[in-house]
């Protein structure tokens, strides 16, 4: 039903073999160069995708009243670091950090070892309901997790974990997205020799996963990792609900509670905003290729 | 559960051969038959069970945290609950349901969500569409375009909510100075109705965009090139190739996406309530913008009524239901059709 990309997706795809035979027509779909119209489309959607977030820094780089003014600013002020500072303080942001932090490494971990083991099964073993559990995954992927938010917050404020993390961490431990990930990945990138052959020295389930699953899927676990990671980072609707400003934030919650606090200083809240993004671009910056590779093996095509 | 490894062997019908006894050929003593026996019934029950043991985790976490929420919902929203006694529940059968039927703001909410959702998912697919097709061409510094779209996808609804409330601010707002600069009325964003939902929706259609874009180019290079040289050669034109090869080919994938945005679609809430100029979870000052999602926000965490707010989560999870089947309906035909 469903397959993954065989090729690294950020490579261009292949020239094909007897190119000058055909009409130039024919080369298209990643063969053919682009022209100057379409550098220009793509120009105007990275001006368009990175504009906002260079608006946030020379907004957090200027003071209140020179936001309330036309025309609004185009360069950056001198105020970006005392800004800076000040947000941090006043959002609690450093323990928003840490919180934050810790919330999405135990989810980002626990996703990917579940997501690998399961994965694995669905990959490679045979057993009764295999499909039937399969579809099942498949299927609890269209349930939103935030029509179940009610009785979550019944059962966390019954164990008294309001503003506490793991009230958090908990509902963020499965990921139907992350098994069906490593399905699509273990399929094409384990050889059923490799498992055959251990299974013929005589190795268990458990050391078949720790020492040939593991390290085959690690590429993709660290790709589920990221964006689990980022995902995790970036929610709100769950935190917003059990976290207060006041009691262990996450920088979400954080970032809006400035937003949404009576002193409107607009400033001061781009500079939250930037710090609460800045993390995510850095590691963007840096892992970008790769997420965006992991993104596209992980699109689903039928 | 460790096996030993240069004993156990697994079934013969699982192909495998059984290794040689140690001890060259001398015939097993009786001791290391039934050693061997005990072995090989616990490699076949690794074999039987440990596949279920792989996936139970996944399952336990989502019947915990997942389904068994979702059903007690539905339970809930059959009575009465307060926010600040979330333990008291008093049956009241359907009541909930015809109180938020009768409410308009349900309506309205439920206006607003569909309207917001169409004028941030049309866009934002055709949008996606487009820029995979060019970024499928050979490119100088593709990447960079890439991760340059992703982008948006790393920042927060938190974060990127706030931005777009001074961008589209009525006074200083950078867009109205734009259209003032053009020499266009400048548009009140967040009271007006339509433009507010534009607004909101083009915070979603900012932070979505790219992320598609790239799922629809994976889909696109996976279309096998000689589809092209033979459309080429029997002399269909750029275009008509995109229409006729690439459009069919991508079927699956733009059905995914419009299910996966449609989900997201009915769950809208950070953007709106962060949008919102008087702080509160109205969806703006005459609920122009309140998606039910922030309906729902309101009736539970805001008049604290639990009860009510379950029957609104159960009212989504049908129409998500409902345009599940439609999907379903839809993709059989175009199978069938094509």
């Amino acid at each position: 039903m469903t397959t993954t990309l065989t090729k690294p997706p950020a490579d261009a795809a292949p020239e094909p073999t007897k190119r000058s035979r055909l009409p130039k027509s024919a080369r298209a779909g990643g063969t053919l160069h682009a022209g100057p119209i379409a550098y220009v489309i793509l120009v105007l959607f990275t001006v368009g995708s990175l504009f906002p977030l260079v608006w946030t820094a020379i907004a957090a780089s200027r003071d209140n009243n020179r936001l309330a003014q036309t025309p609004p600013p185009f360069w950056f002020g001198s105020n970006l670091f005392s800004n800076l500072k000040i947000a941090w303080n006043d959002a609690n942001l450093g323990e928003a950090f840490f919180n934050t932090t810790f919330v999405a490494g135990v989810s980002a971990a626990t996703v990917v070892i579940l997501s690998t083991i399961a994965g694995f099964a669905f990959a490679k073993l045979r057993f009764r309901g295999r499909g039937a559990l399969m579809l099942l995954v498949i299927g609890t992927m269209m349930v939103p997790p935030q029509l179940s938010v009610i009785p979550l917050y019944m059962m966390v404020a019954k164990l008294d974990w309001t503003d506490q993390l793991q009230a958090v961490i908990l509902p963020s431990l499965v990921s139907a997205f992350g098994v069906f990930f490593m399905r699509q990945y273990l399929i094409q990138a384990l050889p059923d020799e490799i498992i055959e052959a251990a299974r013929v020295d005589g190795a268990s389930s458990w050391r078949v996963v720790w020492h040939i699953v593991f390290p085959a899927a690690r590429p993709a676990m660290a790709v589920l990792g990221m964006l689990t990671f980022v995902q995790t980072w970036n929610d709100f609707l769950w935190p917003f609900l059990v976290l207060t400003q006041t009691g262990n934030p996450t920088v979400q919650v954080a970032v809006a509670g400035l937003g949404r606090g009576y002193t409107p200083d607009q400033s001061l809240i781009m500079a939250g905003a930037l710090l609460g993004t800045l993390p995510l671009l850095i590691v963007f910056s840096i892992f970008g290729k790769q997420i965006v590779g992991g993104i596209m093996q992980g699109a689903v095509k039928g | 559960m460790s096996t030993r490894h240069d004993t156990a062997a697994p079934p013969e019908k699982e192909g495998g051969a059984a290794p040689a006894a140690r001890g060259g050929s001398a015939p097993p003593t009786e001791a290391e038959a039934r050693r061997r026996l005990r072995l090989s019934r616990r490699w076949q029950r690794d074999v039987r069970w440990s596949p279920y043991a792989f996936v139970s985790p996944f399952f336990v976490l989502f019947i915990a945290f997942g389904l068994f929420p979702l059903i007690y919902t539905g339970w809930a929203s059959l009575h009465t609950v307060e926010l600040t006694a979330p333990t008291d529940m008093d049956w009241v059968g359907m009541r909930n349901y015809t109180r938020i039927f009768d409410d308009d703001f349900f309506w309205n909410a439920a206006k607003n969500t569909l309207t917001i959702g169409v004028i941030s998912t049309v866009p934002q697919l055709a949008m996606a569409m487009g820029l995979a097709h060019i970024l499928n061409y050979k490119l100088r510094a593709s990447t960079f375009y890439r991760v340059a779209m992703l982008a948006p996808y790393a920042t927060s609804i938190a974060a990127a909510s706030l931005v777009f409330v001074l961008l589209f601010g009525r006074d200083y707002g950078m867009i109205n100075w734009v259209l003032d600069a053009v020499g266009l009325d400048k548009i009140d964003w967040q009271n007006d109705k339509w433009p507010s939902q534009i607004a909101v929706s083009t915070i979603i259609i900012w932070r979505w965009t790219g992320y598609n874009a790239l799922i629809y180019l994976a889909a696109m290079q996976a279309i096998p090139q000689d589809l092209y040289e033979s459309a080429a050669l029997d002399g269909a034109s750029r275009w008509r190739q995109f229409i006729h090869v690439t459009l069919p080919s991508l079927r699956p994938t733009i059905l995914f996406t419009v299910v996966v945005s449609t989900i997201g679609a009915s769950q809208v809430f950070g953007e709106p309530l962060l949008f919102d100029a008087n702080k509160g979870a109205s969806g703006g000052a005459e609920h122009q913008f309140q998606t039910l999602g922030l309906y729902l926000y309101e009736q539970g965490w805001v008049n604290q009524h639990l009860g009510r707010a379950s029957a609104i989560a159960w009212t989504m999870f049908l129409i998500l239901i409902i345009i599940g089947i439609v999907n379903y309906v839809i993709s059989r035909r175009l199978r069938a059709s094509s």
